[in-house]
């Protein structure tokens, strides 16, 4: 048999290879899909414990040197801030007097860093540059300045080339018992750290001011502290707004600091940020507990040793319970018991043949593990930080946010020590064990996922899910891509006969169209992320309004575009041409959407895993409705197509998000568009990625649907 | 009996004339002094200097044989022709806003963190650079330190006139990251006649001074064997120490009516936990000094006029000392006070203790006790000089030198006022590692928050571009500020550049080193005058204060992060580099040497042979890929059952291990 064919050129295995994928393009993507879908939801099985990498760390190996008189001065402390008069306006400069004299009288260096109220604006064009020197506002009122205070000790023998900062954030205008019993956590460690002889690296205590929110007082600090603007002019008039406002008396009561008290203090370059809070409200377990903030803008982590210590402390030197946010909702979730079962059972099958395959988990464990993973990686997703060690990370910078809770009990008196003393102690060992560090942290992982305050999913394990997820993508659009042109051919040489080489030529080039939809869509899409910058500025709006001016809006256009655009769907005239046409469409779409999620998995893993999780079974399953006739599968397909369209657009798939997580009572449609806000406000990458990726692939599969074929 | 004593006699008559010929001889014989000055600190910390001179007589007059001189020393001259040189090692910061920046002692003691070496030598200037090499391998022999990493050319430089003229005979290093520990201070107790057996130097118990809030240990030496007019001394090797004690604050809870504490009262047993026994008997002169500074003598007096009225003002100022402010458990044997030159009121004064008259049996505790809570402060250098850098992330950043004005009016005076044009000039000496890459048309100037143009705030301006892994860049640069500006800023931007692999230092995750900055005040000169007293220019300690020194101050060290890589990376890279390499040279030959034509053939005289189970699913298989129908070949061969025993062996084998592979791991 072989004589009688001619000797054909055996393509490369590697090509045969391909060609097989593309050639079971539909079973490859099923079966890759699921797989990415069952990979995320055994990410809490895969889970390991974590560790601490960095061996000069040495968390826990120095007992705690803070003793009750530091403890009885903080609460001392803390009872004077309280008992400032909170109704008197000059509150705003009472508590930083009170915070400087208390530094003085320790003999740490004291500063004030006044800074402006800085609303966060979206600035498209300088989205991944590194901060600027704030352009600053001329015509804000002398009303909206936070006043910070900053203490420094500096290390009698170190060399001053690092500091190690302490945040104690705090609202001027109305102090809280929390926010105070953070600064007495503050206090007291400051307090120590002026006595101690092994301290290695500058201490930085910030009490920063809280009242524009948490994060612009520190993220303003840092940004005089990296980027000081030496031009001068916002200063001047920074200084003749003040005057009135009773700073004059400031220079009488600090004798010991002829001069120079007034200037910006630096220290060195940062090795490492420690935010301290205290919630108000009481922890719900019967020890303190301490949750752990680390998102930071975009979706970067602090390294995991800082993590690891700050847990390892708590839970050993501290015997606090350590949490890490997760869904709530999640927890009671029948279906996740179900898989938590599922694994469970599967995990026992696999001991009982093998004693030493432990990789089972407990339904609770799972679902525990699975709840925080999801909190992690949304939170990861949304790119805004949760909490001001947000605006560290956006200056390599590694940070924590720590946040205490009370164990409400009677006999407040001795348990405000007690919780003192352990927060106190807490932020000890990790300040001694970050002294410890020779070099910055870079032994541990930088992209991982929480499933609990001990355990972390690497990146060479989540990352799987994502490539499973995407793997049919490239190949279901070269399926398309060669059926469609094999079918384009096979229709020109029917037509035009066998011997018309230039149509052969030629036909290659019919996805230049569907090209051009797509790109035309991609420009849309750009012109719809700067779109709210436009319009923002309408005064007096509701998110509701202004959601449906964004929609309105979205709408227009798309209309518009279709009028343009109606050009291409009369190009080919016959059935056959129509049908190469969507055909080509939908592989350049999901080429396109293949390249915005690697794009996305770049700059925000989280992100382009949930987000390939929405579009990748909406993209591949987009098929034209009037392909053929009304049979079940069709209908069914059609169905299908409909319900994931749906779900595709970004305010539904929000709400129906939500809606599914915290019941749809409570929901409203405007809070898509406080939470779109949030996000441009934050500069977070996921905004471009909704506008830019999601929504013109989920344009391209409407197109696809509506095709006329 | 009588023979005895008037041998007795005699030998002390002996001796008696040896030490008067000593003394006739000043000049000319080696000497040996030492000394410490103590200074309480504003800040409840006490400042120790301590000096030890040591000088020779030049050697075409003295000859090479040494009795108190240290040999080492006097051949590192003899060899190097060095005309001066200075080294120090240093812990800790000196904090120029607390002790003062602009007194003698902080102007020449205050150094940056790590060992700082310079050296002038007296050589022919293309031999400056072997010199140079040479001298720092010997004197990191000597002080048992990394001196030697000076030696390459890209961790020296040659400033020209900024840090101090001496027209390219000047080498200067410095090694930011050096530690400094006991090891290096043996060595250097070992050039003094006595080590640390005896005289002051005995007080250097090393848990207390390494305690200590600043430790600088330096050493100075000054020769002119090699210039035509050796008119004076020939070699003089000061070392000093300076440590800033923190005294221990038991016992002074006391608060008193105005709030403020006491300050703590120490002793030379309570700082260092050491007594003075004997003074070095080869030294000249062995004293201890107690400097109480102008402002806190101004205090004093203020607190002597309002507790006793104006009238007994005189009465006061001359015996308040011991009185009412503080008390020292030791009358001083000689109070020295400054002289004012300039009218600006008060005057510091010094207390004299003479060591000689102690010994083991009664040694020398020194007591200073405060009786009541008194807050002054130090003089200021006429700006504060602080560096930082901008900027973050691994790309580029900016160096910021900002001077801000202390704001001290006495400083203003001593600048040379014109009436009109009244100028501050401040050398700026900035020395920049090569990889991190200065551009220095970046330079912008601030005064007073505005934006000056180079060409008007700088004076004179010498820069020197680093050379990728030959030298590093400098910056000299002579700012002419306004006399009544408040604030300055110098900003200068850089890329960080990258290292070859084998460059990194250890720790490389850490970041680099951008040494101190040296801010020099040409324009004021800082003296204690004392009364014009041929006694005081006989102690070398008094004529050094005496001296007329610049003011300079040291900048912040800065760490700049560059990017390192994963160190544990060369194994990937070789990992991948292989794989790459494989594929690529894998497809290359596959290319090169497959012909399709004998391709064909053999397929042909295979799809003839082809045989087996397994060949006939794989050849199925492939038919499925290739997306033929499959046709099954004929079957011809008789060994085919051979080969499948062959291959069911090989399975059989293969699961066999595994089965004990898992067996026995397990």
């Amino acid at each position: 048999m072989a004589e009688k064919e001619p000797v054909k050129s055996k393509p490369r295995p590697i090509i045969r290879l391909g060609l097989f994928l593309m050639s079971h393009s539909l079973l490859v993507s099923v079966v890759c899909c699921t797989a990415g879908i069952l990979a995320l939801l055994l990410l809490p099985v895969l889970a390991k414990n974590t560790y601490i990498s960095e061996n000069a760390l040495m968390p826990g190996s120095a007992s705690p040197m803070l003793s009750s008189d530091d403890v009885s001065e903080a609460s001392r402390f803390v009872d004077k801030i309280l008992s400032l008069d909170s109704s008197s306006a000059s509150l705003g400069i009472e508590i930083p007097r009170l915070i400087k004299q208390h530094i003085t009288a320790l003999g740490g260096e004291v500063n004030y860093h006044e800074f402006r109220s800085q609303l966060n604006t979206f600035r498209p064009l300088q989205f991944f540059a590194s901060p600027d020197p704030g352009i600053i506002q001329e015509n804000s009122s002398c009303m909206s300045y936070g006043l910070n205070t900053v203490g420094i000790i500096r290390a009698p023998r170190g060399d001053g080339k690092e500091a190690i900062v302490i945040v104690t954030p705090y609202n001027s205008r109305k102090v809280t018992a929390g926010e105070a019993l953070s600064l007495g956590i503050g206090y007291s460690v400051f307090s120590l750290l002026t006595r101690v002889t092994w301290l290695a690296k500058d201490i930085i205590w910030l009490a920063s001011d809280s009242q524009y929110g948490e994060y612009a007082g520190v993220a303003a600090w840092l940004r005089e502290y990296h980027t000081p603007f030496f031009g001068g002019l916002g200063k001047l008039h920074s200084e003749i707004c003040c005057e009135p406002s009773g700073f004059s008396e400031f220079e009488t009561d600090a004798i010991l600091e002829t001069g120079i008290s007034d200037t910006f203090r630096h220290a060195g370059t940062m090795a490492a940020a420690l935010v301290i809070k205290v919630a108000d409200s009481s922890s719900e377990f019967e020890k303190d507990a301490l949750s752990i903030y680390a998102e930071a803008s975009n979706g970067q982590m602090p390294n995991l040793d800082l993590v690891n210590i700050v847990n390892y402390l708590a839970v050993h030197g501290q015997n606090l319970r350590v949490k890490v946010e997760k869904i709530q909702s999640f927890l009671h979730s029948w279906w996740l018991r179900g898989l938590g079962g599922l694994f469970e059972s599967l995990g026992k099958l696999a001991r009982s043949l093998n004693p030493q395959w432990s990789f089972g988990i407990s339904i609770a464990e799972y679902v525990e593990g699975s709840a925080t993973l999801a909190s992690s990686l949304y939170n990861q997703a949304l790119g805004v930080p949760t909490g001001p060690h947000g605006a560290f990370r956006d200056y390599q910078v590694d940070a924590i946010t720590m946040e205490f809770s009370r164990q409400l009990s009677p006999g407040y008196r001795n348990r405000q020590t007690e919780f003192l003393m352990r927060g106190g102690r807490l932020v000890e060992g990790v300040v001694r064990s970050v002294n410890n560090l020779l070099e910055k942290f870079h032994q541990s992982f930088f992209l991982y996922l929480l499933t609990s305050p001990n355990r972390f999913v690497s990146v060479g394990v989540y990352m799987i899910a994502f490539a499973l997820l995407v793997a049919p993508l490239p190949m279901v659009a070269a399926s398309l891509f060669s059926d469609a042109s094999k079918l384009g051919s096979m229709n020109e040489q029917s037509t035009s006969g066998p011997f018309s080489k230039p149509a052969l030529k030629f036909r290659s080039w019919k996805w230049l169209h569907a090209a051009r939809t797509v790109l035309i869509v991609q420009f849309w899409g750009a012109f719809m992320t700067l779109l709210p910058y436009f319009y923002c500025h309408i005064p007096n709006s509701s998110p509701m309004t202004r959601l449906l001016i964004w929609i309105v809006l979205l709408i227009i256009s798309l209309l518009l575009l279709w009028l343009n655009l109606g050009s291409i769907f009369s190009h080919g005239n016959n059935t056959q041409s129509q049908r190469t046409q969507w055909a080509y469409l939908k592989s350049v779409t999901i080429a396109a959407a293949f390249t915005g999620l690697c794009l996305m998995s770049v700059i925000n893993f989280a992100t382009a895993e949930i987000g390939a999780l929405l579009l990748v079974p909406m993209c591949l399953m987009t098929v034209p409705m009037k392909l053929k006739g009304w049979t079940l599968r069709t209908s069914m397909q059609v169905a299908c197509n409909l319900v994931l369209t749906f779900l595709g657009f970004p305010p539904v798939a929000f709400v129906v998000l939500k809606g599914a997580l915290k019941g749809f009572d409570s929901i409203s449609i405007g809070e898509f568009w406080t939470w779109m806000e949030a996000l441009w406000e934050w500069n977070s990458a996921t905004y471009v990625y909704i506008c830019m990726v999601h929504l013109p692939c989920w344009v391209l599969c409407i197109l696809t649907l509506l095709h006329p074929c | 009996m009588t023979g005895v004593r008037s041998i007795f006699l005699f030998v002390l008559l002996f001796f008696a004339y040896e030490t008067s010929l000593a003394r006739a001889d000043v000049g000319k014989n080696e000497e040996f002094s030492e000394a410490l000055l103590l200074r309480p600190l504003p800040d409840r910390k006490v400042l120790a200097h301590f000096h030890f001179q040591s000088t020779v007589p030049p050697t075409n007059s003295y000859g090479r044989h040494h009795h108190l001189f240290p040999k080492s020393i006097y051949q590192l001259v003899q060899k190097f022709h060095l005309r001066e040189m200075e080294l120090s090692f240093t812990q800790g910061r000196w904090n120029y806003e607390r002790w003062g920046g602009y007194d003698p002692i902080s102007s020449s003691n205050a150094k940056p963190p790590g060992v700082e070496l310079w050296a002038v030598f007296d050589v022919p200037q293309h031999q400056v650079d072997a010199s140079w090499k040479n001298l720092t391998h010997a004197l990191s022999g000597l002080f048992c330190a990394s001196i030697n990493f000076l030696e390459h050319s890209t961790a020296y430089s040659t400033p020209e006139w900024s840090f101090r003229s001496s027209g390219g005979y000047l080498k200067y290093g410095t090694l930011p990251r050096e530690a400094v520990c006991t090891e290096n201070l043996t060595p250097w107790l070992k050039l003094l006649p006595c080590r640390d057996k005896a005289g002051l130097s005995t007080l250097m118990d090393r848990p207390s001074i390494y305690r200590g809030y600043y430790h600088s240990q330096r050493l100075h030496l000054t020769s002119n064997e090699f210039d035509s007019n050796g008119l004076i001394s020939g070699v003089v090797l000061d070392q000093t120490l300076t440590i800033v004690l923190q005294p221990n604050i038991k016992g002074t809870g006391a608060i008193f009516s105005s709030g403020s504490t006491l300050q703590p009262s120490w002793s030379l047993s309570s700082l260092f936990g050491r007594k003075v026994g004997e003074r070095c008997v080869l030294s000249k002169s062995s004293n201890v000094y107690v400097q109480l500074e102008q402002n806190l003598v101004s205090q004093l007096i203020k607190l002597g006029n309002d507790d006793k009225g104006s009238h007994h003002e005189v009465d006061i100022s001359q015996n308040f000392v011991g009185d009412r402010g503080f008390a020292i458990s030791i009358p001083p044997d000689r109070q020295i006070r400054e002289v004012d030159r300039f009218d600006t009121g008060s005057l510091s004064i010094l207390h004299q203790f003479s060591v000689e008259n102690y010994s083991d049996l009664k040694p020398f505790d020194l007591e200073f006790r405060w009786k009541l809570p008194l807050v002054w402060s130090c003089r200021q250098a006429p700006l504060s000089v602080s560096r930082y850098l901008m900027g973050s992330g691994n790309e580029r950043g900016s160096i910021a030198i900002s001077l801000k004005s202390t704001r001290t009016s006495e400083c203003m005076q001593n600048a040379d006022s014109g009436a009109s044009e009244c100028w501050l000039r401040v050398d700026i000496f900035q020395v920049v590692p090569w990889y991190v890459k200065v551009y220095y048309h970046t330079l912008k100037v601030f005064i007073d928050e505005r934006f000056q143009t180079v060409a008007n705030a700088v004076e004179r301006m010498h820069v020197v571009p680093s050379e990728d892994k030959v030298s590093p860049g400098v910056m000299e640069l002579t700012l002419k500020l306004p006399c009544g500006v408040r604030s300055a800023a110098l900003t200068v931007e850089f890329d960080k550049g990258f290292l070859h692999i084998d460059e990194y230092p250890p720790d490389a995750n850490q970041g680099f080193d951008i040494p101190s900055a040296v801010v020099v005040f040409g324009d004021f000169e800082t003296s204690i005058q004392f009364a014009d007293d041929d006694y005081l220019h006989n102690i070398p300690l008094l004529s050094k204060l005496q001296e007329k020194s610049r003011v300079v101050s040291y900048t912040e060290v800065l760490l700049v992060p560059l990017t390192t890589p994963d160190f544990s990376m060369p194994y990937n890279v070789i990992t991948i580099t292989c794989t790459v390499f494989a594929l690529y040279f894998g497809s290359l030959l596959n290319a090169l040497r497959r012909r399709v034509g004998e391709e064909g053939r053999l397929l042909k005289t295979k799809a003839t042979k082809e045989t087996g189970k397994l060949s006939s699913l794989l050849a199925r298989l492939s038919a499925k890929l290739r997306g033929k129908p499959w046709e099954p070949p004929e079957q011809s061969s008789s060994s085919a059952s051979f080969f499948n025993r062959k291959l069911i062996l090989k399975v059989l084998l293969v699961a066999g291990l595994a089965v004990a592979w898992q067996y026995y791991s397990g």
